[in-house]
């Protein structure tokens, strides 16, 4: 056994089963727990030495990116969480692009293409296409989905 | 290439979640992944023929419905109970499904890598 437990890959296979989680949040803030779920799972996944290099934010999820939600000092404000656990954790915050662009949230340089101006998307998150989803999923050992 | 299976479970129209869902279906089917499909619930309402979005001012979702085979999803499931429940069968639907029961659907999961539901 102690010739076992000097051997790092065996010690990781017997003690954890290490993965790559793909997460995606589909709902937003308000609208129910989810994406408070999905960043705590993260957390506790990251905690346990798992691996979260992405979560993609769909559908109404994009509401997590919004640069200027402001909410009660007593009440936890989800976006900032994000952006920091993306600083820490160097974690791909991607906003789908077809979603965000539907409610209203553009990226600087889509909203000067478009005319328009915009800089609501908070730090740490950028946006991008549904490819980057599928290259989550199909890296990951799991994929979830927070909804 | 992994095996994707995409759950409907919502009425059609019901907000923009099978629209969006259906954007996911088509990426995945565009790079040439696995994709299935399965309608339970009532999801399977979303393959009931006649329906007039365009009445509702809504979009018609019908049409990408069609245009799956397009990208090669031919691999559709629908739960025998959830169309029995509703009054329908599956002859009377606008693609050609295959039905399977309730009581298969936890060994039909087994097969598949990633289940994104809509």
């Amino acid at each position: 056994m102690a010739g076992v437990l000097e051997c790092p890959a065996i010690v990781a296979e017997l003690y954890y089963c290490l993965m790559k989680y793909a997460v995606q949040v589909n709902s937003a803030p308000y609208n129910n727990n989810a994406g408070l779920e999905a960043y705590r799972f993260i957390q506790a996944a990251l905690q346990a030495g798992h691996q979260v290099p992405r979560v993609f934010f769909y559908k109404d999820g994009i509401y997590h990116a919004l640069r200027h939600a402001t909410p009660p000092d007593d009440e936890i404000n989800l976006t900032s969480l994000w952006s920091s656990l993306a600083r820490q954790h160097q974690i791909d915050l991607v906003v789908c692009i077809s979603a965000a662009q539907r409610r209203g949230l553009l990226c600087e340089d889509e909203a000067r293409r478009q005319g328009k101006t915009d800089t609501d998307v908070a730090e740490g998150f950028r946006i991008a296409g549904l490819g980057l989803w599928l290259e989550a999923s199909l890296d990951a050992d799991r994929c979830l989905v927070f909804a | 290439m992994k095996k994707y299976l995409f759950v409907i479970k919502r009425l059609p129209n019901d907000g923009l979640h099978v629209s969006e869902h259906l954007d996911l279906i088509l990426t995945c089917a565009a790079f040439d992944q696995s994709v299935t499909l399965l309608f339970i619930d009532d999801g399977v309402l979303q393959l009931q023929a006649g329906q007039q979005a365009a009445a509702m001012q809504l979009k018609e979702q019908s049409a990408i419905f069609a245009a799956l085979d397009l990208y090669n999803v031919t691999d559709l499931y629908v739960e025998t109970e959830s169309l029995q429940q509703r009054g329908l069968n599956a002859a009377e639907l606008i693609l050609d499904v295959s039905c399977i029961d309730r009581d298969q659907l936890g060994q039909f999961f087994t097969q598949f890598a990633v289940i994104i539901p809509d």
